[in-house]
């Protein structure tokens, strides 16, 4: 230390007073743009920095880490203090603890010994009880840049990595990195390290680990297998940061592991050109379209991906949108498109980014922004490369029926102040012209009108713009070459003038009168132009001594003496080529003969296109992207793969499915399965055997030694909302039940959970006498929050909704009668009240199981007395056809005066829509009534997969098969309206299809069991095909009948 | 990811620098500077750099570059995305983002930084969490601060930080609850020379300042959600919920936030609130030329203009300008070529107008183009798309909240070609 202070004293010895004085407030912004006599005040200053350090008040030495920290943060140097200020590091005090971290992580690189004095310390508070101080221990400690430490970080993030918490957990997956880029060596064990923390279910922990990943081990794609699902379902809830990069790598996966969606549009581009090929390779590519079937789990990650296309945070829009890009089948594609035009509203730099993106897709895919061409209109205050940006895109978007607009739209860029952007837009007409041929006449018009303006670089634009364009069409236009020759004294700008000459070469023959003139302007200012128009009036004398010597010989022998002493080697490269080969001699070889169709030979037109154009070989949203070259670090998508590959390695073994049953009265029961860590929960709706949306979770916390949880579902099929709480009951509940289903087995619980919570529900109902309503969305349906009651509990551990993973049971459930999707409210009149003396009834049908025999189909009556006296002993009597199978209900005593009773009845219908004819009996009278039913209540509901469902499909062809195409409602061309729709007419249930456009329902007739399947295909705008496949020669027909009618009419 | 940030002012000073891995030198930011020389103005400066071993990505904002070092691929958005929140964390800090109160404030700016990113990955960017890290100063708390030496830096781990809800920090107290909403709709629009539209779209922020105890719930429903064309959230709303049911669900931010945007693109129900009758002519023989400006009110729904304010980016040759307003007054000035008439609020019975003439500098051409015209305007109490909040209910906590609504229409990028 004292030779440092020698030093202080040798060089700061004629420092000033005033100067120590100002650098003892170091805020004072006086001195923070001046480094100049900086390095000596410095060391004056240390010295009480030092003494303020080694105090015994904290107050002070507070001060004087302030001010250190403040000379870091002007980039001052500070390391001279490390061994004062690392004796504080075990301060007690929070703030000067923090600041001498700060301190640390700053300067331990260079001061490496000393810094092990501190290590000691952060390993004892990597043991504190509190988790921020282990947190940040860890932290810090990964940040000190010290090769020695490599083990005891190591260990460090080893313990941190089943930290309790998940802060904690989170650190440690920052720290992965942070070790990683100190020693590359130690890849294997942070690998390790990584496998473990992907497997964790903390929102907080996944963004971090998956950079770690990143960073670490990009190739190990192997270790993503079993988090894939998770990481999907995670992301809405995962920070904004880690989605990005969550979406990013799944990005990568999902190339890797999946087939291309893209592969019907490749086909139907391959018909096209298989025009000339045999007729049974097309079929062979349209079996192949057919064919495809997006795998559930590329579709579970579009479709958990596509709510953050409405997210604040514009990296996570623009990384949806790359993934739709890269990933979607591409009729999806263009829900990105609205996202994209709203960051146009964001900051500049955002715009920057956002319109290079959009400059790559709209080359592909005009289609997509085209509805948004005028918000890529410039404005006057827009940046120089926002408008060149916003000008390539209009440009790309040009086709025949909007170039009028955007022409128009050019014009008044034209005029613009800016005149490097006016120039762009001369480039951007040039190019519009030559890609619609209908417009290029008049582009040509409008551009030669340009060359009389007053700003010459705009003229020079057009004139290098026409020359290209007139390579493309020169026949006609030699007029627009005769007025660019009388432009060349006028301007200036060198590439202009090189255009020019060039021009009047390769068109000589069509102006003979002007070319030679124009040549001999430009020998006699041959010595001061610049090299470029040098070139072209070597070319130009060239030509035209092929052309028309007589008039030119002297002009070129000219011109080519001056070039071949120019100063520039090219030039004189060019000039001894052109002399070897145009001037005949006797050392001319045999080149000279081809110099005419060497120098004249007709040239195809440029093809002017867009600097874009090859972007697209990177992912879009990368640097790459925006730099257009490869970034370090950039990891390449891959082509889709083939054949994909083993779909089963991201099954995930179900630990202990153990669920929450929340019974709801109303609207309808729910299984909630909870996920604890994070926020996950994925609840089934009982009636609908499906998996419902979770909607959120409210309330402070979810976690489970909360006593209060509040859950919001929302079914899929029927959009009831159900609000679910939890009370401190459900707690206590669940401590004792969990310990008797730890007990059951895997599978059979599973499987014993599904039947027995279906009989539940089912004495339920009986019980309650209340048939489920039908819900639509009604937010009404939160005044019956209270009403549920929590009947048996178990968590504690995760479950997986049944469509994220393929469910293991589906052969003993393919025909398992499940709730039905829909309850139509209508009621029939069974008996009215005029002609029953009074006793009016209705029927319905509930669509429920009947609860008498199997193959009966359960009616609803609701028997009315609306006469003035009480109707005693109501019951059935005779019924026909004889042999009519019923369950009659018990007779009713008495039925006082405006009352009414609703009971049920079980018919067997035998399959048939034979009406049921029977007595309704009173004490005094008898009336006949008849039940016909419509074909569609002759049904159950049953689930099956898709897979199932095709299967059973294969069995019943032929004269099995029945089906129509319709017109359809314009309202009825989306999935919600036709499962809706269906499910009104016939009490069949939903199968959960794989495609858009198809849509499958199931079920199985009442009386004989007998599989019911109907397909809805939509093909087009507003056609569809319906199939109904059955045994059931009759149904079939009938079914369709009706199918027709309600999905035709609105 | 992110390896080092530097603050720039527009005259070049690197006045703050924080490295987040190891340091990189500031000989590094020459390259940045001298593309800012080349760059005319400041938000010319390509916001990507390319340098032969790192790449800088920058943003330009409130007269301050943020210029990020970045050594490997990255999303660039990702980086600006977080540039733009350090600028609006020390805005909402410190009231203002400038050069001073940066210098006058850089302890805690450093500290900050060190909290916003780990290892150049962002770790607490809410600025609820940060704000119980490290506590935001105010006059009262530095005078407790220096009288019992207590510190603004908090010692437990914000509870923000660990729950899935990390915009809200638990136990927040009142004793008033309000709930104020501001929906703030901006216009953006270009007029051609004839006055007819040429694009028109409605860019719409729900802006929200809640104040309410414990964890409220509140659902935001709309009278007709059907007009928003696109929308982008808060994290703190349900996306479902939106989805199905068009009604914003959400616990909400302690404080001020922005609830959502939205965006109304029909191109022919916008309605425009003024029109504007101009004439710019300059002679031909190049000495000089007319300025003839009236503002007028158009679909105004009945309700007045305010703020009215025209700029005018006149072309370089201009000398001079010798005009007359009816109403409000105009400034000029002549080194940026800016003319500002502010016109206050608009009398439909008298028109403002504002005429008089323009001297061009001897011998310099007539200018090719005429300057476009920048309107600013406002309304009060009205959301020009017609967007109406239908109510608000508050679920979870027992008490019965002051609700608000407000609304304004502004001009946004509203722009009159000549």
């Amino acid at each position: 230390m004292s030779t440092n202070n020698l030093s202080y004293n040798d060089q700061g010895g004629s420092d000033s007073a005033v100067e120590v004085g100002q650098e003892t407030t170091p805020t004072s912004s006086s001195n923070a743009g001046a480094g100049f006599g900086l390095f000596s005040t410095n060391f004056k200053k240390n010295d009480d920095l030092k003494e303020m350090l080694e105090s015994n008040k904290d107050s002070l030495k507070l001060d004087a880490m302030k001010r250190i920290i403040a000379l870091i943060a002007k980039g001052k140097n500070a390391s001279e203090l490390f061994p004062a200020v690392v004796k504080n590091v075990a301060s007690k005090n929070i703030e000067l603890k923090k600041l001498v971290y700060v301190y640390l992580v700053r300067y331990a690189e260079e001061q490496q010994d000393l810094a092990l004095l501190s290590i000691s310390t952060f390993q004892r508070a990597l043991k504190d009880p509190n988790q921020l101080i282990r947190a940040s221990a860890l932290r810090v400690l990964s940040s000190i840049r010290v090769p020695i430490i490599v083990p005891i970080m190591m260990l460090a993030i080893k313990e941190a990595a089943s930290d309790m918490s998940p802060y904690v957990r989170k650190t440690s997956a920052h720290a992965i990195q942070k070790l990683y880029s100190l020693d590359p060596d130690q890849k294997e064990h942070l690998i390790e390290v990584i496998d473990k923390l992907l497997k964790d279910k903390s929102t907080l922990v996944a963004g971090s680990v998956v950079m770690a990943f990143e960073e670490v081990c990009p190739d190990r794609i192997d270790l993503i297998h079993k988090n894939y699902r998770k990481l999907c379902n995670l992301l809405v809830d995962v920070e904004e940061w880690g989605q990005v990069v969550i979406i990013s790598m799944l990005t990568r996966y999902a190339r890797t592991q999946f087939t291309s969606p893209w592969r019907e549009v490749s086909g139907g581009g391959n018909s096209e050109t298989a025009f000339y090929e045999s007729d049974e390779k097309k079929t062979e590519n349209e079996d192949e379209k057919k064919s495809y079937m997006m795998d559930p789990d590329h579709r579970l990650l579009l479709r958990n991906t596509k709510p953050l296309l409405q997210s604040r945070n514009t990296a996570v829009v623009v990384s949806v949108a790359q993934l739709y890009w890269h990933l979607a089948p591409k009729h999806e594609v263009g829900v990105i498109t609205k996202s994209l035009v709203r960051l146009l509203r964001s900051h500049r730099e955002v715009q920057y980014i956002v319109l290079q993106n959009i400059a790559t897709m709209s080359i592909q895919r005009k289609g997509m922004f085209e509805p948004y061409m005028k918000s890529f209109y410039v404005r006057s205050t827009d940046a120089t490369h926002i408008k060149s940006l916003k000008l390539e895109i209009l440009t790309s978007l040009a086709n025949e029926a909007n170039i009028s607009t955007i022409l128009r739209e050019f014009q008044t860029y034209v005029k613009s102040q800016d005149k490097e952007f006016a120039a762009g837009t001369i480039q951007a007409i040039g190019r519009c012209a030559t890609n619609i041929s209908e417009v290029t006449d008049t582009c040509l018009q409008g551009l030669v009108l340009l060359l009389s303006n007053r700003d010459e670089t705009v003229v020079a634009e057009s004139v290098v713009v026409i020359k290209k364009l007139l390579q493309t069409q020169p026949t006609q236009h030699s007029d627009i070459i005769k007025h660019m020759a009388k432009l060349f004294d006028n301007i200036a700008v060198p590439m202009a003038r090189a255009s020019i000459l060039w021009l009047m070469g390769e068109y000589c023959e069509r102006v003979p009168q002007i070319a030679p003139d124009v040549l001999r302007k430009v020998a006699k200012s041959f010595t001061s132009e610049e090299d470029i128009v040098k070139l072209q009036t070597v070319n130009l004398a060239a030509k035209l001594y092929l052309t028309n010597s007589k008039q030119t010989k002297l002009l070129t022998q000219y011109i080519l003496n001056l070039g071949k002493y120019d100063q520039n080697y090219d030039i004189r490269d060019r000039t001894r080529f052109i002399r070897q080969l145009i001037v005949p001699n006797e050392k001319s070889g045999a080149l000279g003969k081809y110099a005419r169709r060497i120098l004249l030979a007709p040239k195809p037109a440029p093809v002017l296109e867009s600097t874009y154009k090859d972007r697209d070989r990177y992912q879009l949203g990368t640097l790459s992207h925006t730099i257009n070259t490869k970034a370090s670090g950039y990891l390449e998508l891959s082509d889709w793969p083939a054949v994909a590959p083993d779909q089963s390695v991201r099954n995930v073994e179900v630990i202990e499915p153990v669920r929450i049953h929340l019974y709801l009265y109303c609207p309808f029961p729910l299984t909630i399965q909870a996920l604890h860590q994070g926020s996950v929960c994925v609840c089934q709706c009982l009636y609908h055997k499906v998996s419902c949306y979770f909607v959120s979770v409210c309330n402070a916390s979810q976690d489970c030694i909360h006593n209060r949880a509040r859950f919001v579902c929302l079914c899929r099929v029927c959009l009831c909302v159900c609000v679910l709480e939890s009370s401190s009951e459900v707690e206590s509940d669940e401590e004792k039940s969990s310990s008797q289903s730890s007990e059951e087995s895997d599978k059979s619980s599973s499987q014993s959970e599904k039947s027995s919570s279906e009989s539940d529900s089912e004495q339920k109902k009986k019980t309650t006498k209340k048939p489920p309503q039908k819900k639509t969305v009604k937010p009404t349906a939160k005044d019956r929050l209270h009403g549920f009651v929590p009947k048996k509990c178990l968590s504690r551990s995760l479950c997986f909704s049944l469509y994220t993973h393929p469910c293991p049971l589906s052969c003993a459930a393919l025909l398992q009668v499940s709730g039905p999707a829909f309850v139509p409210e209508k009621s029939h009149d069974l008996l009215h009240r005029m002609t029953g003396k009074g006793l009016s009834a209705q029927y319905q049908f509930p669509r429920q199981p009947c609860l008498y025999q199997p193959s009966m189909v359960s009616v609803q009556i609701s028997l009315t007395n609306t006469s003035d006296r009480p109707l005693e002993q109501i019951h059935i009597g005779d019924r026909s056809p004889t042999g009519l199978n019923m369950h009659c209900f018990n007779t009713i005593e008495c039925l006082l005066p405006e009352a009414s009773v609703t009971v049920s009845l079980g018919i067997d219908f035998n399959d048939s829509t034979q009406a049921a004819n029977f007595q309704l009996c009173t004490k005094e009278d008898q009336f006949s009534v008849s039940i016909q039913p419509a074909v569609g209540e002759l049904f159950l509901p049953i689930t099956m997969t898709e897979q199932d469902f095709r299967q059973e499909q294969g069995k019943r062809l032929g004269m099995n098969e029945s089906s129509a195409t319709i017109t359809m409602a314009a309202a009825n061309t989306t999935s919600q309206p036709i499962s809706r729709q269906v499910a009104t007419v016939a009490n069949l249930g939903v199968v959960p299809s794989g495609q858009d456009n198809i849509h499958r329902f199931a079920g199985k007739t009442a009386s004989t069991g007998a599989v019911v399947l109907v397909t809805v295909e939509l093909r087009g705008e507003s056609t569809a095909l319906i199939t109904i496949n059955t045994e059931k020669s009759v149904m079939g027909p009938m079914l369709l009948r009706d199918l027709k009618r309600a999905l035709a009419q609105a | 990811m992110i390896h080092s940030l530097f603050l720039i002012n527009p005259s070049g000073d690197i006045f703050l620098e924080k490295h987040w891995k190891s340091v990189v030198s500031r000989s590094v930011c020459d390259y940045f500077l001298e593309a800012k020389e080349k760059a005319l103005e400041p938000e010319d400066v390509p916001p990507v750099i390319h340098t032969p071993r790192h790449y800088l990505i920058s943003i330009y904002r409130d007269k301050l570059f943020f210029l990020s070092v970045i050594q490997t691929e990255v999303p660039p958005l990702f980086v600006i995305e977080f540039l733009h929140r350090v600028a609006e964390m020390i805005q909402d800090y410190f009231g203002e983002c400038s050069e001073t109160v940066v210098k006058d404030n850089m302890v805690m700016v450093y500290e900050l930084l060190e909290e916003m990113l780990d290892n150049g990955f962002p770790l607490a960017t809410e600025s609820n969490v940060l704000k119980e890290m490290i506590r935001p100063p105010t006059i009262l708390r530095s005078v407790v601060n220096t009288l019992t030496g207590t510190s603004n830096i908090g010692d437990t781990l914000p509870t923000g930080q660990l729950s899935t809800i990390p915009w809200r920090r638990a136990g927040v107290k009142y004793t008033n609850n309000e709930a104020y909403f501001d929906v703030v709709e901006e216009i953006d629009a270009i007029l051609d020379q004839s006055g007819t539209t040429v694009f028109a779209e409605i860019q719409g922020v729900v802006g929200a300042c809640v104040k309410l105890s414990g964890m409220p719930d509140l659902t935001l429903s709309f009278m007709n959600p059907r007009l928003l064309d696109d929308v982008s959230f808060h994290p703190c709303v349900r996306y479902k919920r939106w989805e199905s049911e068009r009604v914003l669900s959400f616990i909400p931010p302690d404080g001020n936030f922005t609830l959502m945007t939205y965006h109304v693109n029909a191109q022919n129900l916008v309605a425009i609130p003024v029109y504007v009758k101009q004439s710019i002519s300059f002679f031909e023989s190049g000495s000089g030329g007319r300025l003839d400006v009236t503002v007028g009110p158009k679909q105004t729904m009945g309700k007045t203009v305010e703020g009215v304010m025209v700029t005018v980016h006149l072309p370089k040759t201009i000398l001079s300008v010798n005009l007359t307003a009816t109403q409000g007054s105009y400034t000029y000035d002549n080194g940026t070529k800016l003319l500002v008439w502010d016109i206050g609020k608009l009398n439909p019975q008298k028109l403002p107008n504002l005429r008089g003439s323009l001297s061009l500098q001897a011998g310099a051409p007539k200018p090719e183009e005429n300057p476009s015209l920048n309107i600013d305007l406002k309304i009060q109490q009205l959301a020009i798309s017609g967007l109406k909040v239908n109510r608000l209910d508050m679920f979870g906590e027992k008490y019965k909240p002051f609700k608000g609504v407000k609304y304004i229409t502004k001009a946004g990028k509203f722009q009159v070609r000549t």
